[in-house]
């Protein structure tokens, strides 16, 4: 009984393990765009919608829209329609023709604040953290602009000046940059005490290299999405300086001064502000997401991530 | 007897405290207090003490990672404290460092070829883009690691492997001293031995001289030549390493070694143990400096302050009770392990 128990063991029950398909298929890591929108989303919507606001900005007059400051009395207040997609305001502008123009107002703005204030702030910030003397001479004049409301700061500069898109963007710029030198300042004054910022002085290396090799790209993360909180930020006060006035002027439409005078109509014609405002939220919102996906990638460690 | 390769006399570090509305200076905290060494070619010392007591304040010193606020550093006869930075950027070649901490002692943005590369481009060893890359697979080959790791971030590496990489980063320089700033104590014990046996490798294999600034005294033994053990920004003994472990002549260095653990279960170690805090590097007692913690402590000691005195070849300590006769000497009646 033993004996045919053994034997059957080794003749018959002789077991070859199969052939088994590995537990986990190895990730297949796709390429290109796609593959490039999937691993960060946040990216993809916020630079798609950036991208559509760019082309609508760029393409405005070719998209089936009219004269943005033509008047036609007549038509005052109409409500959204075949005609008039956004419907009229109470001078009878197409709003239509008005949020698409406005388009280039707030784009240029948003991106040229956020890359004048952040190529400002950046300098400063480097000066401070770097040439210690100079720090508290500079933080001390920040500080003093800082303790100002940014909002406040800007309408005060478009007060000494007349409205035009330029001079916008410079208030808002001067506003905004001391924000990004603080932040600069201080992310330098730790990266300067990291080791590998000893490691490479005690390795020879020169002080642009060990600015522009070692401090700079560790501090792209931070300066991107600071960048684009001024941007979204600037978009909004460019609104407000245009809400109250003090902005660009009102045959330029802007989605600011398209609210500002919709205002006193906004409980009965509604849909005059509710198209600016929603592309201006939508906008601001894109900008956010793009800055935060861009921090998610732009830090090697999570860009190697399966 | 040649010249040694490293000289430091009384070296001296004060961080200014700056504080109210203009920024005054209110005082000073006297991190590194006189210190003299030397280090030999192809020696390795160790520069031991606890936390606080000013070791790696000597390493960056060394390094000319600050200005000095007294003293000599002379490096194969030449002074290298008082050069201008470009006058000392040629110099520092010949001094490199390892950090303890391997996640921050590498660039996070830079791969470990451009890291490599660094000093070897800086100091112009190599030119040729294809010798530079050459070299730097033959450093991480020389360190364990793969030839073909060089094309990665920081980050795909593991702690042990960071800090190789951080001592091939040292070596590209074709250095004459490595300074050792706590470089093992960040890794587990497996991992460290390994590390210490490649610094043992590299230093036979290249004749390096090292300064192993610790407090793992068991490695230090294992691996020194010398040892100077530090308190509160003085030495206080140093000798050869049979000296300073076998027959210690301070008693915070006693203190120190009744402290290291003993793999035997045997033995039972006559423990020293040291009563208060290290006393604030601000305001350093008055005489010697160990007197508040001293399990020995006399008159002479609150007063006085012991200077190094010779005990033997190359054996210095700074205590007074090696002034009594021995038979009157408290801490050589004391057995060291019962």
């Amino acid at each position: 009984m033993k004996d045919n128990l053994a034997r059957s063991l080794t003749e018959q029950d002789v077991v070859v393990a199969r052939e088994l398909p590995d537990i986990l298929e190895p990730k297949k890591r796709r390429s290109g765009l796609i593959g490039f929108a999937f691993r960060h989303p946040a990216i993809a919507i916020g630079g798609g919608v950036l991208l559509v606001m760019f082309l609508i900005a760029l393409f405005a007059p070719l998209l089936g829209t009219v004269d943005p400051s033509a008047i036609a009395p007549s038509k005052r207040t109409r409500a959204p329609s075949a005609d008039f997609w956004f419907g009229t305001d109470m001078l009878g502008r197409d709003i239509y023709s008005r949020v698409m123009y406005g388009a280039r107002v707030s784009l240029t703005v948003g991106f040229g604040v956020a890359l004048c204030a952040s190529a400002i702030g950046l300098v400063i910030g480097l000066v401070s953290g770097m040439v210690r003397w100079t720090d508290g001479i500079i933080m001390r004049v920040i500080d003093g602009m800082m303790s100002i409301p940014p909002i406040l700061l800007a309408i005060a500069l478009m007060a000494l000046t007349r409205g035009s898109m330029g001079n916008v963007i410079l208030a808002i710029t001067i506003a905004e940059a001391p924000r990004v030198a603080r932040l600069v300042r201080g992310v330098v004054l730790s990266l300067r005490e990291q080791p590998y910022v000893d490691a490479a002085v005690a390795a020879g290396t020169r002080m642009p290299k060990l600015i522009f090799k070692h401090i700079l790209p560790n501090m792209l993360a931070p300066i991107t999405v600071q960048a684009t909180y001024i941007c979204a930020s600037a978009m909004i006060t460019e609104s407000i300086l245009s809400f109250i006035g003090a902005g660009i002027p009102p045959s330029t439409p802007s989605w600011g001064n398209i609210m500002a005078e919709g205002r006193s109509l906004w409980q009965v014609k509604p849909f005059i502000i509710f198209f600016p405002a929603t592309f201006l939220s939508v906008t601001v919102l894109a900008v956010n997401l793009l800055g935060d996906g861009l921090r998610d990638a732009l830090d090697p460690r999570m860009a190697k991530r399966i | 007897m040649s010249a040694p390769l490293l000289q430091v006399n009384d070296l001296k570090k004060h961080f200014p405290i700056r504080g109210g509305i203009f920024s005054t200076v209110t005082g000073y905290v006297f991190a590194v207090d006189g210190i003299s060494f030397t280090i030999d070619k192809g020696e390795t010392l160790a520069l031991v003490g606890e936390s606080g007591c000013g070791k790696s304040t000597v390493g960056k010193a060394l390094l000319r990672l600050f200005e000095l606020t007294s003293g000599q550093v002379v490096l194969d006869g030449q002074r290298i404290d008082q050069l201008s930075n470009s006058a000392l950027r040629p110099l520092r070649r010949r001094i490199q460092v390892v950090f303890q901490d391997p996640f921050s002692s590498l660039n996070p943005r830079m791969k470990v070829r451009d890291i490599l590369a660094e000093p070897i481009h800086n100091f112009g060893l190599l030119t040729d883009k294809a010798a530079i890359d050459k070299r730097v697979g033959d450093l991480m080959e020389k360190v364990g690691l793969r030839r073909d790791a060089i094309d990665r971030w920081p980050h795909e590496f593991s702690g042990g492997q960071r800090q190789r990489i951080g001592i091939a980063r040292a070596l590209a320089a074709e250095p004459d001293l490595i300074i050792c700033d706590e470089a093992v104590s960040a890794l587990d014990v497996s991992v460290k031995a390994q590390i210490v046996n490649l610094l043992c490798d590299l230093q036979q294999e290249l004749g390096l001289a090292l300064l192993f600034i610790s407090h793992d005294l068991a490695i230090v033994e294992h691996m020194t030549h010398r040892v100077a053990v530090m308190y509160l920004g003085k030495i206080v003994e140093k000798g050869t390493r049979d000296e300073i472990f076998r027959a210690p002549m301070h008693p915070y260095t006693r203190a120190l070694l009744s402290a290291v653990p003993v793999p035997d279960p045997d033995v039972v170690p006559n423990r020293i143990i040291l009563k208060g805090d290290v006393p604030s590097p601000m305001k350093p007692p008055k005489g010697c400096r160990f007197n508040t913690r001293c399990p020995y402590v006399f008159d002479r000691c609150r007063s006085e302050e012991p200077k190094l005195e010779m005990l033997g070849h190359k054996h210095r300590a700074a205590c007074h009770l090696n002034d009594l006769p021995a038979d009157e000497n408290p801490m050589l009646n004391a057995a060291l392990r019962v």
